[in-house]
């Protein structure tokens, strides 16, 4: 099981002051986290497409760029690529020019992303929103499949025999399909034949078992069963000491909310809510070393993913506790998974057993 | 009263399919249409709703002694009014502009289920559903009596259906409470305290009239 970190550039506030940081510090402080997952051995680092003064991760390759000559083996991605609002031919250059410059270590995770402010930002209207993303997945699909495309569609000028160089030394980008749970979703990536990430940031997380078994099924239905690979998103925060790891990440995790829900118009949930989440098979992965690890693999029995990763510099939290966090993921947590499912198993999706 | 067996619900997204598992639960039979053909459904329910039917919109709204509307709201222009003469009709979706994006129509005072009776005026029009998150709907479900049962307003025009769906609510494991006329569905909408709050039927009456004070 690969275990990770991702993360929206969450800019830092002063305890003393209340006042917010600023945005250059939290992309310094982006990168020395996402080094630090190198340094103790997490498997993935992924940057989240945002574009406001809480969120100013809006140019994520150019950190993961940076982070490519200053790390080793992790793997750096984005989560999610907000595909919807950009140009595929210049997202599957970045993330090429990344692939080179990290030796094959990058990877585009694709999604409609749930913050949509980058949709009046680079003019596009959310009333596309299924038919933006389904026109410029397809796009980034062909050009990953040949150096040379002639392509046209309705939202972008068309390709004659265009060259989009560089090419990845693999041949291909991984090129995840993100989805917050609706069904359609799975059925389409599996049906594709691509990997697919589950953003689990609410609610019960073994709920989202049905949604891999139709992925599952519906891969196996394009007889690509053999492509098959499911990574989980979730918010979580280690800490040495359970019941304060809980405090801790309950503080930032709540004025997320508040953020969001000022402006969305929903109310903060309160703490019993956020109990209730953060153990058992709740989406919020907060707790000691021992815990995260036996929820993890716990979640690993019912939806059979090779990958978890976490979201926890939310809501302002200092960068210390940030750092920490990630340093006890990799130190603490990972050997205890890696100890109940085996290190690194990208093969172990459970339909490869059947005919094995 | 009629009595209710069948329930028709047009999407197939997260609220639809969470939707359907607990009407299914509940004992009901259930259908479940999209814009697709039911064959490119079917894969889709065996898994996410075992037991619900894919059928098209058509044959399943006039079929269904309840049909929920739980598809993007931005779809709504697709729906033929002509089918929905006199059937009782659950809206379960919301306006929420910073989520699904602004559209001309919504803007303004009148609630969104307001705009969608104008659009289906034979429709018997219900709002319900909208203020609770479709991660919770089927977790939170209890039986009758149980102190941490939650409540979901109910609001439509007609008197009678607004008592059917009352009923359905109750027994998939809600607490319906009357907010009365369609319009009072403005009550319980995005950016009003009850939506996505999830309360027992106590507060969600007194937050409803809490708001009909200041309206």
């Amino acid at each position: 099981m690969e275990l990770g970190i991702y993360s929206f550039g969450d800019v830092q506030k002063d305890a003393a002051t209340g006042k917010l940081g600023s945005t250059a510090d939290a992309m310094r402080n982006l990168l020395e986290a996402i080094q630090l997952a190198d340094q103790v051995g997490l498997d993935f680092f992924g940057i989240g497409e945002h574009h406001t003064r809480e969120m100013p991760a809006s140019a994520a390759t150019v950190v993961l760029g940076a982070a490519a000559s200053t790390t080793r083996t992790i793997r750096l991605g984005s989560a999610v690529t907000v595909l919807s609002t950009d140009d595929p031919v210049r997202v599957y250059q970045q993330f090429a020019t990344l692939d080179a410059l990290s030796n094959g270590r990058a990877e585009i995770v694709a999604g409609r992303g749930s913050s949509t402010e980058s949709f009046p930002l680079f003019g596009h209207s959310l009333n596309d929103y299924d038919e933006l993303y389904a026109e410029k997945l397809d796009l980034l699909l062909k050009i990953d499949e040949s150096e040379t495309i002639t392509w046209q569609g309705k939202f972008r000028p068309a390709l004659d025999n265009a060259l989009i160089v560089p090419r990845p030394d693999s041949g291909s980008l991984p090129i995840w399909l993100a989805t917050g749970g609706n069904p359609h979703s799975s059925v389409r990536a599996g049906l594709l034949g691509l990997p697919i990430s589950y953003a689990i940031i609410g609610g019960q997380a073994n709920r989202f078992a049905p949604l891999a078994e139709l992925y599952r099924r519906a891969a196996s239905q394009a007889d690509a069963s053999e492509k098959v690979k499911i990574s989980i998103a979730s918010p979580g925060f280690v800490g040495e000491d359970a019941a304060k790891a809980k405090d801790i990440f309950w503080m930032h995790w709540h004025a997320a909310m508040e953020q969001i829900g000022k402006i969305r118009g929903f109310a903060p949930p309160p703490r019993f809510h956020y109990d209730k989440e953060a153990s058992g098979d709740g989406a919020l992965f907060a707790g000691d070393p021992e815990e995260i690890a036996e929820r993890v693999v716990k979640l690993h029995g019912s939806i059979g993913h090779m990958r978890q990763f976490f979201q926890t510099d939310v809501g302002q939290m200092p960068h210390r506790e940030f750092l920490r966090s990630i340093e006890l993921l990799g130190t603490r947590v990972k050997p205890l998974v890696d100890a109940e499912l085996g290190a690194h198993r990208p093969a172990m999706e459970k339909t490869d057993a059947v005919g094995a | 009263m009629p009595s209710v067996h069948k329930i028709g619900i047009l999407g197939a997204g997260r609220v639809g399919t969470a939707l359907a598992r607990l009407a299914l639960t509940a004992g009901y039979e259930v259908s479940v249409a999209t814009a697709r053909p039911p064959a490119e459904i079917a894969l889709l329910l065996e898994i996410m709703a075992p037991g619900a039917k894919p059928e098209t919109a058509k044959a399943l709204v006039a079929s269904s002694d309840i049909v929920i509307l739980a598809l993007p709201l931005s779809k709504y222009a697709t729906l033929r009014p002509d089918l929905f003469a006199g059937k009782i009709v659950i809206d379960a979706m919301n306006y929420w502009p910073p989520v699904d994006g602004a559209i001309a129509e919504f803007e303004g005072v009148a609630s969104s289920s307001e705009i969608i009776q104008r659009h289906l005026p034979g429709a018997l029009l219900v709002r319900s559903f909208n203020h609770m998150g479709y991660h919770e709907i089927e977790q939170e479900a209890r039986p009758q009596g149980d102190p941490d049962r939650r409540a979901l307003a109910v609001a439509g025009d007609d008197a009678e259906a607004r008592a059917l769906v009352a009923a359905f609510i109750d027994r998939l494991g809600y607490d319906p409470v009357d907010a009365g006329r369609l319009a009072a569905s403005r009550r319980f909408g995005v950016g009003t305290p009850i939506f996505g709050a999830g309360y027992g039927r106590e507060e969600v009456a007194g937050l409803l009239s809490a708001a009909r004070a200041v309206a």
